[in-house]
């Protein structure tokens, strides 16, 4: 901060602030107080006007950074955006106005537990009157005049503790894609960057590209009218791949190690002799890639899971990837039957064989595509002699979306027959060759016991996504988690990116030994920076959906080197120039922030510090949320610009019978929730004083510790929900957070302070009605249990 | 910080624009990923907001988690976003030229309030008129009033009653809102609409005056601007299908019917019923809901294909009945199959273990209405063993279809689509690329993976022009 600051305050007058409040005194606070150098009062400062005056001031010299005090900082965001400049916000017209805007709640100190009223956190309206100017009495007047001195205390101490963030000069452009996987989804991710203008390695383990569709007959059809099975198309995508000028291959090859950060990694490819055995490493060589696209697949479900579905009994029952190779073997000829090459007359597929299932062994999910595999298969056997009879056993039939259903439909046209039914034992038919299968009717409500020539066993698919990292940290409190243990210990679990991450070697799995994203707004956010997957490493699907799958990867990965090139971070936050600093001779090696970072976006140097990846990083806060002594920060979010506005707030003296209580508020649920409940005139505790957050995971422990010490009655923090089906954006923010409030007990005891002066919630963005609720109760146990002893 | 962000290969900025039509998930997705990547994007939509369909949903499958929440995320990306620009009221008219060189011709509805508006609402409580709020979906309108959808009598909200009170409180009446509003509380751009009904009446005057901030403008007009751009993506999603088409299910006739998307809006704690699940025929409680599956999708005579969402939709919406009303509420779902594809066999694996919620393989016959109850009773037989049953319940919910928002011949130019109206990938739409619904049935998380991909498909044309030696797209 060795720059002059110069500080403009510029406080509106509109959208009622004018009429609510005493903006000379606003004024006077910004300037005594806030120490503001310039202070200027507006009647629409959002206006072209008012915004010019802001400009002109910045032009001339006299203001380097600005406050703005008007309404919430969610608000005319791009319009208070100055290049270069810090601006921070005091929300005036959502924190004080709008929240109090109707008839004065009387404070629940005064009568407390006794109104319904604003327990529901809506004030009866006298009549009809619903202007921002309703008469309150002078000393409702006064409470809301000291939130909104303080909201001017907050921001003008924000600012000075925060600068712009501006770009390291840790950049780097590379604007050249690692694809691992060479089948569809690989070469599709590949083609789609290449024509992008990137530059592309596709790295394939196998001595050829083409992956498991190059082992298929026929495909899905996913283009109208979807009737019949189409060729895969691979010899044309594979030739395509191999001549492109900006595509380079490389078949029976590793990745040994990756280290880096998008924009920089740095890969070692390893050759191996695919004839000489696992270890055949045959030489290697270091690139490096700005981004990765894992499109490593996956592997057909083993059979030998599935005793009782006769696979090792008959050697006329296979599995669906294996009936795709006798069809390929016998390019459109008629199909016999393996154990003794016999004409087939009767095929039965079984669906969902081996998932769908809670047995263990079994796969749980459904692995979406072998529905219409089976009923391409039929066809295979219907086109080539229509008196084959054709049996489809199933459970429900999964054919969704438009051209699904039309492939449905033309397999029933052909002659294939669907049953709903639930297979119980298939053996060996007997002398004859053959499978006898006996299975339960559903539609008919019976038992039958027949003999086919053919058994097709639909399997599904397991994820190739390499080690687990996480596996063992995640709770498995959830029953039906335990079912899909066994699909993760299905493959061989070998390391496919090698990363020296901390936080393991490959990209964390969702469920089932997916690499999925949790996120239904945002399927392609991984937690690990710059790295995506894509195919059915990711998901089961088919190939359409793969290829559609690879290609928004590629995209992905494209824009995640632009913004590596820039130093902007990647989703959530994207754009954001700033970045963790830290004072290192303050590190205590304690390791918390490289464990408990999301992203695993911190290693540790040789001397075992933590060493940041500013690409990697999600600049959520975590890190220094996590920090004992606090050591990290942000240029425009640190412990100082949240601890300092903390204890900027005025704490009245016990006497005068006014609380205050700290809401920390996660900036993408409850902050909104908020004020979206000012905009509907819900009102909220006139003592408390809101500070958004980036995320719960950047409290500071701190924080609490230092309102509880300058005297503040009540500490409340409001996360996103956490656990299974967590909604944080930073994944484990608000987790860490709860974990951390569970050692805030002793601390309170240390201070002789009641357990209820701290307390978290998650709430949702949707609380409208019940985030107001929660604080006005919490103005309540205050009541309750008295004034903080700790005031001065 | 807004710096101006160099182009690929220094291409500065008279690098092509990506024009995406259509402001939904599938929308904003597309035109988010392509701009963060450093594009110059132009979303426009339709309607007075952005986020389409989803901001009219309570809850997603299957983490039941809210929509806007992640739509917030999305709002904050845009306004971070200084080379997205987004024109709401903005359809497009036309299309011409070839890929990598169009013109688009964009016509925009006037929105009587200009860029000076805060948002006070100051014009709201000014204005007296009041219209049925069509953010939810014509929820507790009447066949009747259906066909008068402009009636102007200023009563009849029902909001902010006690969710879990049990009392009656009557027929269901649609919520209204005043002929100036914000459509919903987080809407963006967050800036108030004046309703095209109350320009030239003393409501609009009465609006101009109450602004103090010159931001009502009464003599907007239609206008049309003409856009230069390289790509179009078309994203411009779905609608239900027409329920009253679906004779005998008695949508329209027979009140106790609702389609999924209004009881979507029937959840919210700020929509027509404050969040209560109750008949509207009488306001009573619905602790007895059937849902029944394929309602106009997978049927020759509706629409041909799978919606795709509707099971999980249906599966998520049994929840709504326990959270309603605990042990209290069932659910019945008569389905034909139940596509839980993926790791969303988990969700329906979880259904299944309730056991509240039941599950009939049957294509309900036909619905009558119990003359005193008001109880629709289903018909049908189950086909699981060829029963006939006839089951009354509180409610009815029919997971409706969904169809292309745009229609075969509305299209502003020649595009490829399949005999269900969806485009499809094809060397002759140039460089319009479909993203989401307008390709097929998609849930939203494959809307934005298609979106996601339908971005780079706008971006490959747009590098194309810029980078030197890169050829345009063949396929």
């Amino acid at each position: 901060m060795a720059k002059e600051r110069k500080i403009g305050a510029y406080i509106c007058r509109g959208c009622g602030i004018g009429q609510a409040l005493d903006a000379d005194r606003l004024e006077e606070v910004a300037a005594r107080e806030g120490r503001a150098n310039l202070v200027r009062q507006h009647d629409f400062l959002c206006a072209p006007e008012g915004v010019e005056t802001i400009r002109a001031d910045l032009a001339s010299g006299e203001v380097s950074d600005v406050v703005v005090c008007a309404c919430s900082g969610r608000a005319m965001t791009s319009t208070f955006r100055f290049d270069g400049v810090a601006v921070a916000r005091a929300n005036l017209r959502e924190g004080v106005v709008w929240s109090r805007a109707r008839k004065g709640e009387s404070s629940a100190l005064a009568d407390a537990g006794s109104s319904d009223s604003s327990e529901r956190g809506e004030i009866p309206a006298k009549t009809g009157e619903t202007t921002g100017e309703a008469e309150v009495s002078s000393s409702e007047r006064e409470t809301m005049q000291e939130m909104a001195d303080d909201h001017i205390r907050m921001a003008c101490t924000e600012i000075r503790f925060m600068t712009p963030p501006s770009p390291s000069l840790e950049q780097t452009l590379n604007r050249t894609i690692l694809v691992v996987g060479g089948g569809i989804s690989g070469m599709t991710a590949a083609l789609e960057s290449a024509r992008a203008g990137y530059s592309v390695t596709i790295v394939e383990k196998s001595a050829t590209l083409g992956g498991f569709a190059a082992r298929l007959w026929k495909r899905i059809p996913d283009r109208s009218p979807c009737e019949a099975p189409v060729d895969p198309g691979i010899a044309t995508l594979v030739s395509e791949v191999s001549v492109h000028e900006r595509i380079t291959v490389e078949t029976s090859s590793k990745i040994s190690r990756t280290s880096g950060s998008p924009g920089k990694f740095k890969v070692t490819i390893e050759r191996c002799d695919p004839a000489s055995g696992d270890d055949g490493s045959t030489g290697s060589r270091t690139e490096t890639f700005g981004a990765i696209i894992q499109a490593t697949g996956f592997t057909p479900f083993d059979p030998s899971h599935i005793p009782e579905l006769g696979y090792a009994a008959s050697g006329d029952v296979v599995t669906s990837s294996e009936l795709e190779a006798l069809a390929l073997a016998a390019k459109g000829e008629a199909l016999v039957r393996p154990s003794d090459a016999k004409p087939i007359k009767s095929v039965l597929f079984v669906q969902c064989a081996g998932q769908r299932s809670s047995k263990p062994g079994h796969l749980s999910y459904c692995s979406g595509y072998c529905c219409a595999a089976s009923i391409k298969q039929a066809m295979y056997f219907q086109d080539a002699d229509p008196s084959i009879e054709t049996v489809v056993l199933y459970s429900d039939m999964r054919t969704p979306g438009s051209g699904g259903e039309d492939f449905y439909r033309s397999g029933q046209s052909r002659g294939i027959v669907f049953t709903k039914g639930e297979t119980s034992a298939i053996s060996a038919a007997g002398e004859g060759g053959g499978a006898r299968v006996r299975y339960r009717d559903l539609i008919l409500d019976e038992e039958v016991e027949r003999d086919f020539d053919l058994v097709v066993l639909a399997t599904g698919m397991v994820a190739n996504a390499g080690v687990d990292s996480e596996a063992n940290d995640t709770k498995t409190d959830e029953p039906d988690t335990n079912a899909s243990a066994p699909a993760a210990i299905e493959i061989p679990v070998e390391s496919i990116l090698n990363l020296t991450y901390r936080q393991g070697p490959d990209l964390p799995h969702l469920a089932h030994g997916f690499a999925d994203s949790h996120f239904i707004c945002f399927p392609y956010e991984t937690r690990r920076t710059g790295i995506y997957a894509a195919g059915p490493v990711r998901r089961p699907m088919d190939i359409a959906q793969a290829r559609e799958d690879a290609t928004g990867s590629a995209m992905k990965a494209i824009q995640a080197i632009e913004n590596a090139g820039r130093g902007r971070a990647a989703h959530p936050r994207s754009g954001d120039l700033s970045f963790p600093k830290v004072r290192y001779d303050g590190c205590t090696q304690c390791k918390r922030c490289t464990v408990e970072c999301p992203f695993g976006a911190i290693d540790e140097d040789e001397k075992r510090y933590p060493l940041f990846n500013e690409s990697r990083c999600r600049r959520c806060g975590t890190c220094m949320g996590a920090c004992p002594v606090r050591v990290i920060s942000f240029e425009n979010y640190s412990i100082d610009t949240v601890g300092q506005q903390i204890k900027s707030v005025e704490i009245p003296d016990e006497t005068e019978n006014k609380p205050r209580i700290l809401v920390l508020a996660c900036e993408n649920d409850a902050w909104p929730a908020l004020d979206m409940a000012a905009r509907l005139r819900r009102s909220w505790s006139v003592f408390a004083r809101v500070i958004p957050i980036r995320c719960l995971g950047s409290v500071n422990t701190i924080w609490v510790t230092d309102a509880l010490n300058a005297g503040y009655d009540g500490v409340m923090l409001m996360g996103c929900k956490s656990g299974e089906n967590y909604q944080c954006h930073f994944v484990k923010g608000s987790e860490m957070a709860q974990y951390r409030m569970t050692k805030i007990d002793d601390t309170l005891e240390q201070l002789g302070l009641e357990k209820e002066r701290v307390i978290t919630h998650e709430v949702a963005i949707t609380d409208i009605e019940r985030a107001p609720r929660l604080i006005n109760e919490m103005e309540r146990t205050i009541a309750r249990i008295g004034p903080s002893p700790l005031k001065f | 910080m807004p710096e101006p962000v160099p182009g690929i290969e220094g291409a500065g900025t008279d690098q092509g624009v990506i024009l995406v039509v259509g402001g939904g998930i599938s929308g904003i997705t597309a035109a988010l990923e392509a701009t963060e990547a450093g594009k110059d994007v132009i979303l426009i939509e339709k309607r007075p907001f952005i986020g389409g369909r989803i901001t009219q949903l309570y809850k997603y499958f299957p983490k039941l988690c809210h929509p806007v929440c992640g739509l917030e995320i999305n709002q904050r990306r845009i306004k971070a976003s200084p080379r997205l620009s987004v024109l709401t009221m903005a359809s497009l008219e036309s299309l011409r030229g070839t890929a990598g060189d169009y013109t688009a011709s964009v016509r925009i509805a006037p929105r009587y309030v200009n860029d000076r508006c805060t948002a006070c609402g100051a014009c709201a409580e000014a204005v007296q008129a009041e219209f049925n709020d069509e953010f939810h979906d014509g929820l507790g309108l009447t066949s009747a009033d259906r066909s008068h959808a402009a009636s102007d009598d200023s009563s009849g909200d029902s909001s902010g009653a006690d969710p879990s009170g049990d009392s009656s409180t009557g027929p269901l009446k649609p919520a209204r809102r005043k002929g100036a509003y914000l459509p919903y509380p987080m809407a963006w751009p967050e800036r108030f609409v004046l309703d095209p009904r109350i320009i030239g009446t003393e409501d609009a005057r009465r609006a101009f005056d109450a602004c103090r901030y010159g931001a009502i403008d009464l003599d907007m007009t239609e206008e049309t601007v003409e856009l230069k751009v390289a790509a179009v993506i078309w994203a411009t999603g779905w609608k239900p299908y027409d329920a009253a088409k679906i004779q005998p299910y008695g949508y329209g006739r027979i009140p106790n019917v609702i389609t999924s998307l209004e009881l979507e809006r029937m959840m919210d704690p700020l929509g027509p019923t404050g969040g209560k699940l109750v008949r509207p025929s009488d306001g009573l409680p619905a602790r007895n809901v059937a849902f029944i599956q394929c309602a106009g999708s997978r049927d020759r005579n509706h629409l041909r294909h799978c919606s795709r969402i509707c099971c999980m939709v249906s599966l998520k919406q049994s929840t709504y009945t326990r959270e309603r009303y605990g042990d209290e509420g069932e659910a019945t779902i008569y389905y034909i199959d139940i596509r839980a594809i993926d790791r969303l066999e988990d969700f329906y694996r979880k259904i299944k273990s309730d056991p509240k919620v039941r599950f009939i393989k049957s294509k309900v016959a036909n619905i009558t209405a119990d003359p005193r109850s008001g109880d629709p009773i289903l018909h049908g037989v189950d086909t699981e063993g060829y029963r006939r049953y006839s089951n009354p319940h509180d409610l009815v919910v029919l997971a409706i279809g969904m169809q292309p928002s745009v229609g075969g011949d509305d299209f502003p130019f020649e595009v490829v689509v399949n005999r269900d109206g969806f485009i499809e990938p094809d060397p002759r739409n140039g460089a319009i690329f479909a993203a989401g619904c307008a390709t097929d049935a998609l849930d939203v998380n494959r809307s934005v993976q298609s979106a996601t991909a339908a971005a780079l498909r706008a971006v490959q044309v747009v590098n194309a022009g810029t980078m030197p030696g890169l050829e345009s797209r063949r396929d």
